[in-house]
């Protein structure tokens, strides 16, 4: 699904590497989990993959299903499936969450030749889901993030994705800023998603969101580069000893 | 002096420029005292610093200017709104594409018949306000337009009216230099609403003089269409009695020259003001110009002005407002914001906002702007699929509807906001 090879990435505007040669491979219907001290690269990696400006990529490769991402617009890199559920959403005064959801779902299906969802699916479609992330009816209309609790936020950007129905799902520590139940809520959210065909990358700090949404393999990113691969004890790992002893295993 | 003769020279040719038919005697006096002010003033020119930022030449020069036809497929603005529809081509009542004059709770009828009238209410109002507006900043074109205008609408509102009068001004000459003039009464408790919409002619002098009293409302929405070669320049001076409400919104998109002054001034306590405008600019010298100067003379009273313009390839928008707080104008609330959004390198905001407060109760503001698209929010809105050019227009769409949504009506509101979204769509093609 996600193929990722010697990723280099370095800034724009100064001369500052961030991403030194980062390998990771997704198969279809995998969940992989990213920790990795701050600082250390993820937020850059999930950016540079959704087409985020910039950023210059120096060296390496990432493919969705063999296509080239790093050539693609960012709303190409949508339509071709990615998704990414942002740290930090942004806030957009002025923008209706509907009207912006309903412009993302119907550019999407325009890109892939279908046909738009009428407002009335549209709608039907979106209250479920809604519902089922106890997003309520007045959050959808107002701007899209304004004046949304941090956790608040963090469900709508479930909600979009679950619109989207992506295939390669990118989430940058969705669960900060999430109380227990609305974590459970958004676990709950991703599982439902899971359909065996569907990849997920989760960026994390914490091992409890990874109770709820269970890692095939786990990737410890410091400095820029992954630097071990594990099954889910890893997690359990760093939860209980922190990353002094991994980095100092590299090193 | 060279220069000032310049200035001289032009007012006396554009008084020249156009036959004043005879009417009642306070009409041809009120068209005298205007002319007799106009050569005092002089017509605008370049230098003058009210006009700093927009160059009056065009809107001045003889022989009119020659503004080709725009070929517009859009149907009329405000053709979905049960009113008044009364036509005015190149700046002519055409009584054949208009409704009756005839509305439940107004009094309606041309300029050029009540000006024939010995007596007539408009004769405390006509050139009046207008006069009242010349202080402290001269404003030579309203002058101009009180001493020859002929053409316009003379409305009272007398009760509650239930549809609003629309205006809409047809080009249809290229060369068409035109003057219209509207008096408008609201009569203590009445409510009143005027549309207008089109680009008039190819140069088009518009004064507006609203006396509202105790206790009216008055709404005016207004829109000038995307003529390139158009010139524009209009005048709305407004006096607000105690407890009115006083709504008057514009949106301009294009155009080669547009000046919209607002003028208003609180006479009585307690009334409340808006003057809001949405311009969009896309193209080389297309320029637009809002300038506003209110007044507050009396108690607790509440004015806000609201401007946003979005601009590219070219276009220049041009922002000066000012609020003056007379001594003693205590609880004013003033509040006053210019925002530019370019869109480009190529574009130009220029804004002169301005505070002048002699009371000392009172809580005044004002902002000004100038800046890009949000490149934050538009990678997230295309990072979930919207193609980069909808997604810029979602953003324009959002940052010109902070003055959209000024105005107090949501189908007015809601249709400015369609007309500017397929526009932008539009151009896109
Ligand atoms: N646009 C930028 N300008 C300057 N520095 C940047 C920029 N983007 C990233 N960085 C720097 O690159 C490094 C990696 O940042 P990144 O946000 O990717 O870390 P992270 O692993 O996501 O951290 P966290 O766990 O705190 O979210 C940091 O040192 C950060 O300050
Ligand atoms: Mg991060």
């Amino acid at each position: 699904m996600l193929n990722i090879k010697n990723l280099q990435v370095g800034l724009e505007e100064e001369d500052k590497q961030i991403l030194k040669g980062v390998d990771l491979n997704i198969g279809e219907g995998e969940v992989h989990a990213i920790m990795g001290p701050n600082g250390s690269g993820k937020s850059t990696m999930s950016y540079v993959l959704a087409g985020k400006g910039g950023y210059e990529v120096t060296g390496g490769t990432a493919t969705l299903n063999e296509v080239d991402l790093l050539e693609m617009e960012p709303e190409e890199r949508a339509a071709a499936g990615l998704f990414l559920a942002f740290q930090y959403p942004v806030e957009i005064p002025g923008v209706g969450n509907m009207t912006f959801l309903r412009t993302a779902v119907n550019a999407q299906r325009k890109a892939r030749g279908e046909d738009d969802l009428s407002a009335g699916e549209f709608l039907k479609v979106v209250r479920a889901k809604a519902k089922a992330l106890k997003i309520d009816a007045d959050m959808l209309k107002r701007p899209v993030n304004v004046g949304f609790s941090g956790g608040e936020k963090k469900r709508n950007e479930i909600l979009q994705m679950a619109m989207l129905e992506p295939k390669m799902c990118v989430l940058d520590e969705t669960d900060s800023g999430l109380d227990v139940d609305a974590m459970k809520l958004v676990a709950e959210g991703v599982n439902a998603l899971r359909d065996g065909k569907r990849s997920f990358l989760v960026i994390t700090h914490y091992q409890r969101l990874l109770d709820h949404i269970k890692p095939d393999v786990v990737h410890i990113m410091a400095d820029g580069k992954i630097i071990k691969s594990g099954g889910p004890e890893l997690a359990l790992e760093v939860e209980n000893n922190g990353y002094a002893d991994l980095l100092a295993e590299v090193a | 002096m060279a220069m000032n003769n310049l200035k001289f020279d032009a007012s006396d040719a554009l008084l020249a420029a156009f036959d004043v038919p005879n009417g009642a005697k306070w009409a041809m006096e009120a068209r005298g005292f205007a002319a007799t002010n106009l050569r005092r003033m002089g017509a605008p020119v370049k230098r003058d610093e009210y006009w700093k930022y927009t160059n009056p030449t065009g809107l001045t020069a003889l022989p009119t200017p020659k503004a080709a036809l725009f070929i517009n497929d859009e149907t009329p603005m405000f053709d979905g709104v049960d009113r008044v529809k009364l036509v005015f081509v190149d700046g002519v009542f055409d009584a054949a594409q208009s409704d009756d004059l005839a509305l439940d709770g107004v009094e309606l009828e041309t300029l050029e018949d009540a000006l024939r009238k010995d007596i007539h209410w408009a004769k405390d109002l006509f050139g009046v306000l207008e006069a009242n507006g010349q202080n402290p900043v001269e404003r030579p074109l309203a002058a101009l337009n009180t001493a020859v205008a002929t053409q316009g609408l003379v409305i009272r509102a007398t009760g509650k009216t239930d549809k609003p009068i629309a205006i809409r001004y047809i080009h249809s000459a290229d060369t068409s230099d035109a003057m219209v003039h509207h008096v408008v009464k609201v009569d203590a408790g009445a409510n009143l609403t005027v549309l207008e919409s089109g680009p008039g002619a190819a140069r088009f002098n518009s004064v507006m003089e609203a006396d509202v009293l105790d206790g009216a409302a008055f709404h005016h929405v207004r829109t000038q269409g995307r003529d390139h070669e158009r010139r524009t320049a209009t005048h709305m001076f407004g006096r607000l009695g105690a407890d009115s409400i006083f709504r008057s919104f514009t949106m301009t998109v294009n155009g080669v020259l547009t000046r919209n002054e607002s003028i208003l001034e609180f006479t009585g306590d307690n009334a409340k003001a808006t003057v809001g405008g949405a311009s969009a600019g896309d193209g080389n010298g297309f320029h637009h110009d809002d300038t506003v100067f209110v007044t507050h003379d009396s108690l607790n009273c509440e004015s806000r002005q609201v401007f946003k313009k979005v601009l590219r390839n070219g276009a220049t928008g041009v922002f000066q407002g000012k609020i003056l707080v007379k001594e003693g104008a205590q609880k004013t609330d003033g509040y006053q914001i210019s925002q530019g959004l370019l869109l480009d390198d190529n574009s130009n905001f220029l804004a002169k906002p301005e505070l002048e407060i002699y009371a000392d109760d009172v809580a005044c503001s004002h902002g000004s702007t100038v800046g890009a698209i949000d490149d934050d929010a538009l990678f997230y809105l295309t990072s979930r699929g919207v193609p980069k050019s909808q997604a810029q227009d979602m953003l324009v769409l959002a940052f010109l509807g902070e003055a959209i949504d000024e105005i107090d009506d949501s189908a007015l509101s809601e249709g400015i906001h369609i007309r500017l979204a397929e526009w932008m769509e539009r151009r896109h093609g």
